[in-house]
Order: C-alpha cells, then sequence, then structure tokens
C-alpha cells in the first residue's frame, strides 16, 4: 500500500500529502504518525495539504485525529495550504477543523508551531 | 432535457472511491465547471461512494451529462443493494450517523449539489441522485 512519507525537521514532524487518499492510507499516515511522535519525541505535527484538491469528511476526520491524539502526546499540529476552493467546501460540508491551528505556507506554519511550543515552556 | 452521455462505474472499495471522485473531476472539468463547483461536487461525490461501499456493500455509479436550454449538468446516480435506510429523514440529519463517523456526510453532501434525491427502503438498496448544474 503507498505510504505518505514522514520527515522530521527540527523538532517536528512534516507531512506533505502528495496523492488523493483512499481511507485506508489516511488511517495508515494517521498510525505512523502517532508511532513516529511517541519515538522522535517531536513536538509539533505539519501537515501539507496543498496538493490536495479535495478534503472529504473522512480525510478531515483524519487531520481532527491526528491533532487530537498529537495534542494528547504533547505535541501541536498545523495544517499548512489549504486550497481557496477546498476551503470554501469544507465549510460548507460543516467541517470547519475546529481547534486545528492553520497557516497558509510551510514556513508560517514552523513558525506557528514553534510559537505554540515556547509559549507553553 | 437531454441526457447525452452514460457511463457506469463499480463502487466496491474505497480504491473505487477515489477512482469515482477522479472521473467526476475529470468530467466537471471537460464541462467546464468553475474550480470551486467541481471541488463541492467531488467531495459529494466522495461522501455518497464511501457510503455506497460502506453501508451499502459496494454498488454503482452512473454518470450522465445533461443539457437543459442554457444550462448543462452532471448527474450522478449511486446504487446499492445494501440494507437501506430505515429513516431517511434522520439520515439527512446533522450529526446522526449509526457508522461512527460523524453524521455530516450525507446532510453535507446534500449541501454540495444543485439537486439531490435519496431513495431506500430497507432490505432492498439504496439510490441516492446527485445533480450539479452550471450555465453554458
Amino acid at each position: 500500500m503507498t505510504q505518505i512519507p514522514v520527515l522530521k525537521i527540527g523538532c517536528s514532524l512534516v507531512v506533505s500529502i502528495q496523492i488523493d487518499m483512499h481511507d485506508q492510507v489516511a488511517l495508515a499516515l494517521q498510525d505512523d504518525l502517532t508511532e513516529k511522535l511517541v519515538s522522535t519525541r517531536a513536538r509539533g505535527v505539519l501537515i501539507d495539504i496543498s496538493a490536495l484538491d479535495l478534503v472529504d469528511s473522512f480525510i478531515g476526520r483524519t487531520i481532527s485525529n491526528i491533532a487530537g491524539i498529537a495534542k494528547v502526546l504533547d505535541a501541536v499540529t498545523v495544517v499548512v495550504g489549504m486550497r481557496p476552493a477546498v476551503a470554501i467546501t469544507l465549510v460548507e460540508l460543516g467541517m470547519t477543523l475546529a481547534g486545528i491551528k492553520t497557516a497558509l505556507t510551510l514556513e508560517r506554519g514552523l513558525a506557528l508551531i514553534d510559537d505554540a511550543l515556547a509559549a507553553s515552556d | 432535457m437531454q441526457v447525452e452521455r452514460t457511463r457506469t462505474v463499480a463502487v466496491q472499495t474505497t480504491e473505487d472511491v477515489v477512482k469515482a471522485r477522479q472521473l467526476v473531476r475529470q468530467a466537471m472539468a471537460a464541462m467546464k465547471f468553475s474550480l470551486v463547483d467541481q471541488t463541492k461536487f467531488v467531495t459529494a461525490a466522495s461522501e455518497i461512494a464511501r457510503n455506497t461501499v460502506i453501508y451499502g456493500g459496494g454498488g454503482s455509479l452512473r454518470m450522465e451529462t445533461l443539457t437543459d436550454g442554457a444550462r448543462k449538468g452532471l448527474r450522478l446516480v449511486f446504487e446499492d443493494k445494501g440494507p437501506g435506510i430505515a429513516d431517511v429523514g434522520l439520515a439527512l440529519t446533522d450529526g446522526y450517523t449509526t457508522g461512527g463517523g460523524l453524521g455530516m456526510g450525507l446532510p453535507g453532501a446534500k449541501r454540495l449539489c444543485s439537486e439531490f434525491d435519496l431513495e431506500s427502503e430497507p432490505g432492498e438498496g439504496t439510490r441516492v441522485t446527485l445533480v450539479r448544474w452550471t450555465l453554458t
């Protein structure tokens, strides 16, 4: 099965979703990130969705779950790069990704994680 | 109203859900739907395709191109022979779920379409029809 690469940059895990994920791939990403959060002791998770032309309720829920798991494991999650059409559709669908930090670019996302960690330390 | 073209594909697995949304995306791009319209309708198709697989036990998607005066549309008909939906009104209520999800798939998909129709008989299966129109 296709696996989405998870990279470590500084104290954060960075994931760039470049494919149209089917549900099992999304769930595998959730499990993989959870394991790597613990094994690498990362404090942040950055998920780049700039290549995604669709986020439906399943993918949205997976992103929410990842953020929830990361929070329990003492890490901050930031979603970056959401396309405008995806944002419009998500809100109309009824999924506002409440409680998830977002940034428009990767750079600002990493800065947001740093800020959040600095504020909590 | 003219129905111009029909294509039917299987919707049996979660990989088929991905294929279905790609087919819908391609059809809408060819029909010159706006990017926002494409994204909304493909998302609706993804929700219903997933329901067909998970709740309906698999089924099919029929795609039809419609022409009606100055507007053109894409109609998607998802059919399964699964257990059906006992209470269609309840299933279309935000937040109601029997599958452990968020309960936004059906009501959310309905909001993302121009026309939405859900027919279901317990024990007989479910047919969901989605239409999105655009001006030519």
